[in-house]
């Protein structure tokens, strides 16, 4: 694994649910990261984020480590989960919370 | 790269042999925007029904679509947003 991916493998273990995603949940830069940030905040579920756009690094070395060519992208307990076209189905069909729930993540805690 | 819209619609037809292809040039709504490069043709709404997403999870279903644009994802195509379907499914 290449420093990059293993920066990556750290980030994602070190929470719940990370968001990779452009901006920040206050300043999304982008409409599909702020579309990501309004259903994990509709949700009340606690969720790191890491700005793509203040690491390069990152920001390429996302795309490969999960085989996912865009952003945003999420990860539950480590695992990739999609992206926010992604995020949105699952939201819609009770999914992405029974997901959540599974992992035991949220209001529950 | 000119007509990135049609280039869309080969790849798709071609890998997938979709059921339903719908491409939707959403560009002129991001002028201005982060990521319009002001060719007209960097921002897209795409739906596929084919019978090759049967069976298939939703991360699967994106990544044989991403595979077959990679190269525009990679250029000239900023968004995409997608839905795959498989044929009776709801779209």
């Amino acid at each position: 694994m290449d420093e990059v991916a293993k920066r990556i493998a750290d980030i994602i273990a070190g929470d719940d649910v990370v968001l990779f995603m452009k901006g920040t949940r206050f300043f999304p830069q982008c409409g599909f990261s702020s579309r990501a940030v309004a259903i994990l905040e509709h949700l009340g579920v606690p969720f790191r984020e890491v700005d793509v756009l203040q690491d390069p690094e990152i920001r390429q070395g996302i795309k490969a480590y999960s085989n996912w060519p865009t952003i945003p992208q999420l990860y539950v307990k480590g695992e990739f989960v999609g992206g926010s076209d992604i995020m949105m189905e699952m939201f819609e069909g009770g999914e992405l919370q029974a997901l959540l729930e599974e992992a035991r993540i949220g209001s529950a805690d | 790269m000119a007509g990135i819209e049609e280039e869309i619609r080969r790849r798709l037809a071609e890998a997938l042999a979709p059921s339903r292809l719908e491409v939707v040039n959403e560009s002129a709504l991001h002028a201005g925007h982060a990521g319009d490069d002001g060719s007209g043709e960097s921002h897209f709404r795409v739906t596929v029904e084919s019978a090759a997403f049967a069976g298939l999870g939703r991360v699967a279903r994106q990544r044989l679509v991403n595979a077959a644009l990679a190269d525009l994802l990679a250029g000239p195509v900023h968004a995409l947003a997608l839905r795959c379907l498989a044929p009776g499914e709801d779209g």
